[in-house]
């Protein structure tokens, strides 16, 4: 095309009017921020001992969630299916799943199958219960190995409900209830968090405190593994089977997110009677400061002054740098509560949240979002969910902003744009570690700060002139 | 070379043991050892069905559709159309590198889909690809078509997109081409290569208008070169420098332009066998165009190939094509001088798709390496009988392969290093094996032609010689 044409057409896709055309569309979606619910019960199995993610679908689904978390967490991820064809179309696919179950038996050895499904499943009608029970009956599923299932279609939800769907059933499906007392221990649940740094940091605090705990599906040291020579199909430090039967007798759970946990939340306190507590995904001082607040009323601890000490240290990196981020204006997309705990930060130093987009948000979500803005008078902010990055690009296309925050795929709006994009959620495929350190607790505070900032700073050296590439900032 | 027959036959047996006899059985008739004497296609059985449990290497038709053969066009808009998933796991993975302005010359950095919901799996999505379709050509009216990708629930709630495509069509003057590449179909991403080309061959191929004072006797098409990380252009220059005028580019950078005006060509050359023999075989029956199969991975392969093309035209590109050869082999000289002396010798497992496990081969015994096993994920009978006249007698030949297999033979054969995917690069890298990604050149490249050939033998380099896995076991320990 002759280059003068090209760019009218450019121009023009940057227009208002092409903004509200844009925002009409009701039937194609344009690179969406969302995966699908068996990826996030991949992700979810990854965190049990000696698990092994048994898809019922298509190889090709299952490579595809093995690629993509792969190339997020640089990390092996196992996952076998029951590589059903077109003649599992017509006479389902129970055949393939008892065949799946021997070999995969044979050769992986686990203590447990994680099962889910895919659309092909869903839609051919296969019952999950029948083909394991059946499997078990003629031998091909030893008793020995637990095989929970959740359906996980993937044109319902996202990989938050496939992974609270993965977690529900593995906890239900093992969990033992005992009339003794409870025990003196806190259950952790992260949700689909892909920043293993987060547990860490999690776990670190709980350290400190000195309070029992339990993560469920931790996948902080599988998916983190040491390279030291050795392949374990199964990395050290998941959450132990044993553990897991167990849980459900624990005097409290947390589960860290909203929006990934519900199934799994609901089923622990109506199920067995567990105190449950939904707390804001701990980024930046106020919900750092409401999840420890949490833990000392749930454990009768005080606040450890250790923990209170880098509460001041996080501070002062805040205030030290609050002045590159005041004012400035931020477009934030990714998951629900990681796009909470973001907002709730940047309105904390001052900066504009001027777009918070959400692929797959609720309304509830939106209202949340709308009440932080409300909490700090800011007008200047506005929500969407259900929106695709293409419709970010026309927001800032029209209504510029001065960073991105999310994951890699918003890389090609910020370039169009102009404007720097700082890397964070899932999936992360075009930075390496970012995924190793936390955003939560006070130390993501600083995290946070570290990037962002240094970020603006590194744009200002890149821009100046002679005059103004100045040895200070 | 008399080499490990029985060796290597006991280590497959040996790593066979653990199976069920039915599944014994069938992994059995998958790997070979090979003979060229006494084997040739017959040393690995293919193309059928996965194990199911196994840790399959392969994908589905809609990942070789979709994610190969369609993918790549660049002036194109390809709608994943069904669920989220497939086109998000599909989204900007495979390194299809183009040229031309986002939005409006090139669709490469986009993700297209139906999203479909629960109502539309209910109650059919026909209505809603419709309604996308217009959508598209609103908000991209400079697209030169609309490629339709099933997903698996197409098929299997009974859609008429081929209804739609034709409505379409009419409707706003571009074409817009139903592919059934459901992730059911087949057994794995062949079958969509397949599907691909024959939708290539019934709605592309021939619908353009040859311009007869632009032919000249040197125009020929590149047919299954992707331009991973840039491979079509490290091409592209080669044959240029021959003489030749390339008219098109299959997929890679490639145009559904100069697709509809490739059967104007003289000649197809073809790269990747496996997923673009069907197009070729096409242009032969119907429009009488010849294809030849080449090779632009290393030195030795790369003249071998500019000789067997040049044969095909006259003396002066016969001509141009030594002086090209020449011009190169100082360069190619010093890389090999540089890069040789540490790389003589290092074993080689490869596990990847249809065609690499025997074309790169050449390459690395341009440096001194040695392939100890290949493996394909997809291959065809008529890819294994052209690999065993590559190998070396007594190599490990295999069908895919799964990952149990891989790790148990690497355990055995003990490479310096493994040549295959994302899946399996961090399961070696974990064994302190260095890796290198062959899908996607490791996020580097062009790896074909002279200069992908100075990167490719860098990239060996820099993984088999890094420090860093001399220091995978603390000193402690040592």
């Amino acid at each position: 095309m002759e280059k003068e044409e090209v760019k009218k057409i450019k121009d023009w896709m940057n227009t208002e009017e092409y903004k509200e055309k844009n925002f009409n569309r009701k039937a194609i979606t344009i690179n969406p921020e969302r995966a699908c619910q068996p990826l996030g019960a991949v992700l979810c199995a990854a965190g049990f001992e000696d698990t092994m993610p048994f898809v019922h679908g298509s190889h090709g689904c299952v490579a595809y969630y093995r690629n993509n978390l792969s190339r997020h967490f640089r990390e092996p991820i196992a996952g076998v299916c029951t590589s059903l064809t077109e003649d599992g179309a017509v006479f389902g696919g129970q055949a393939n799943g008892f065949e799946g179950f021997k070999n995969a038996t044979a050769l992986y050895k686990p203590k447990m199958f994680a099962i889910s499904t895919t659309c092909m499943s869903e839609i051919i009608g296969d019952d999950l219960g029948s083909i394991v029970g059946n499997a078990r009956e003629k031998g091909y599923l030893s008793e020995d190995i637990s095989a929970p299932y959740a359906n996980t279609p993937s044109f319902a939800g996202s990989h938050l409900e496939g992974y609270d769907s993965m977690l529900n059933a593995i906890i239900e499906t093992l969990g033992k209830k005992r009339d003794a007392a409870k025990a003196d221990i806190i259950n952790i649940i992260p949700g689909f968090d892909t920043t293993v740094g987060n547990i860490n940091e999690v776990k670190r605090i709980l350290k400190i405190f000195g309070i029992n705990y339990l993560v469920l599906a931790d996948y902080s040291n599988t998916l983190d593994s040491p390279l030291n020579g050795e392949y374990k199909l199964y990395p050290d430090g998941a959450t132990k089977l044993e553990d897991v039967k167990n849980c459900v007798n624990n005097k409290a759970a947390i589960a860290m997110q909203k929006y990934a946990t519900k199934k799994t939340a609901a089923m622990l306190s109506e199920k067995f009677g567990q105190d449950v507590r939904i707390v804001k995904s701990p980024i930046g001082i106020n919900y750092t400061d409401e999840f420890l607040m949490t833990l000392s009323e749930l454990s009768g601890k005080e606040i450890p002054q250790e923990i209170e000490d880098e509460r001041g240290r996080a501070i002062d990196s805040m205030t030290d740098a609050q002045q590159y981020i005041h004012g400035k204006k931020f477009a934030i997309f990714g998951d629900p509560d990681m796009l909470i705990g973001l907002t709730s930060y940047i309105l904390e130093m001052g900066g504009i949240p001027k777009y918070v987009l959400c692929s797959n948000g609720t309304e509830d979500f939106k209202k949340e979002i709308e009440d932080l803005f409300a909490s700090y008078s800011e007008s200047g902010a506005e929500v969407y969910i259900d929106k695709d990055l293409w419709h970010l690009r026309s927001l800032i296309m029209t209504g510029p902003v001065d960073m991105l925050l999310g994951p890699s795929h918003g890389k090609f709006a910020a370039r169009e744009a102009k404007v720097p994009h700082i890397r964070i959620g899932y999936p992360i495929f075009d930075r390496v570690n970012i995924h190793r350190y936390p955003l939560y607790g006070y130390s993501g505070v600083i995290n946070l700060t570290t990037w962002i900032v240094n970020k603006f700073l590194d744009v200002l050296d890149d821009t100046s002139d002679d005059a103004h590439f100045e040895l200070m900032r | 070379m008399a080499v490990n027959f029985k060796e290597n036959e006991g280590i497959v047996e040996d790593i066979l043991s653990v199976y069920s006899e039915k599944a014994k059985k069938n992994r059995k008739e998958h790997i070979g050892i090979n003979s060229k004497e006494t084997c040739g296609s017959c040393v690995a059985k293919s193309n059928v069905k996965s194990l199911p449990g196994v840790m399959t290497p392969r994908g589905c038709a809609y990942a070789g559709s979709k994610g190969v053969v369609w993918g790549p066009v660049k002036d194109v808009i390809n709608i994943s159309h069904g669920p989220i998933g497939c086109g998000m796991y599909s989204w900007g993975t495979r390194r299809n590198l183009a040229n031309g302005e986002p939005g409006v010359e090139n669709f490469m950095p986009f993700q297209f889909t139906t999203d479909f919901k629960e109502r539309d799996i209910v109650f059919g999505g026909d209505k809603k690809l419709e309604q996308a379709i217009k959508e598209l050509h609103e908000l991209f009216p400079t697209a030169k078509g609309i490629i339709i990708d099933s997903e698996c629930p197409i098929g299997l709630i009974g859609d008429d997109i081929e209804a739609v495509a034709k409505k379409m069509t009419d409707e706003i003057k571009i074409p817009v081409i139903p592919v059934r590449c459901e992730g059911f179909r087949g057994v794995s991403q062949s079958l969509g290569h397949h599907i691909a080309n024959d939708t290539i061959r019934d709605f592309v191929v021939g619908t353009g208008e040859i311009d007869e004072s632009k032919k000249t006797p040197y125009d020929v098409a590149i047919l299954g070169d992707y331009n991973i990380g840039g491979d079509v252009w490290s091409s592209m220059k080669i044959f240029k420098e021959m003489g030749l005028n390339v008219v098109a580019h299959w997929s890679g950078d490639g145009s559904i332009e100069e697709m509809k005006i490739t059967h104007g060509v003289n000649y197809n050359l073809l790269h990747c066998y496996r997923s673009m023999n069907y197009i070729a075989r096409h242009f032969e029956e119907k429009f009488g165009i010849p294809w030849i199969e080449y090779n632009f991975f290393g030195p030795t392969k790369i003249k071998e190939s500019i000789r067997s093309i040049a044969k095909l035209f006259d003396g002066n590109i016969q001509e141009k094509s030594e002086g090209v050869i020449k011009a190169y082999e100082p360069k190619m000289q010093e890389v090999i001088d540089k890069y040789r002396p540490r790389l003589e010798g290092k074993k080689v497992m490869i596990l990847v798709g249809g065609l690499r496990p025997r074309h790169i081969v050449g390459a690395y015994e341009d440096l001194g390496m040695k392939v100890v096993s290949a493996a394909y994920e997809f291959a065809h009978t008529d890819d294994y009988e052209r690999t065993t006249k590559e190998m070396e007698d007594g190599t490990i030949i295999a069908d895919d392969m799964n990952e149990y297999e891989f790790v148990e033979l690497a355990n055995r054969l003990k490479p310096d290093l493994v040549a295959s995917g994302i899946k399996e690069k961090y399961v070696f890298q974990k064994m302190g094996i260095p890796f290198r990604q062959m899908h996607s050149w490791d996020y580097s490249g062009p790896y074909h032609g002279y200069d992908g050939f100075e990167i490719f033998a860098r990239d060996m380099d820099l993984a088999v010689n890094s420090p860093s896995w001399k220091l995978v076991k603390p000193r402690w320990k040592k």
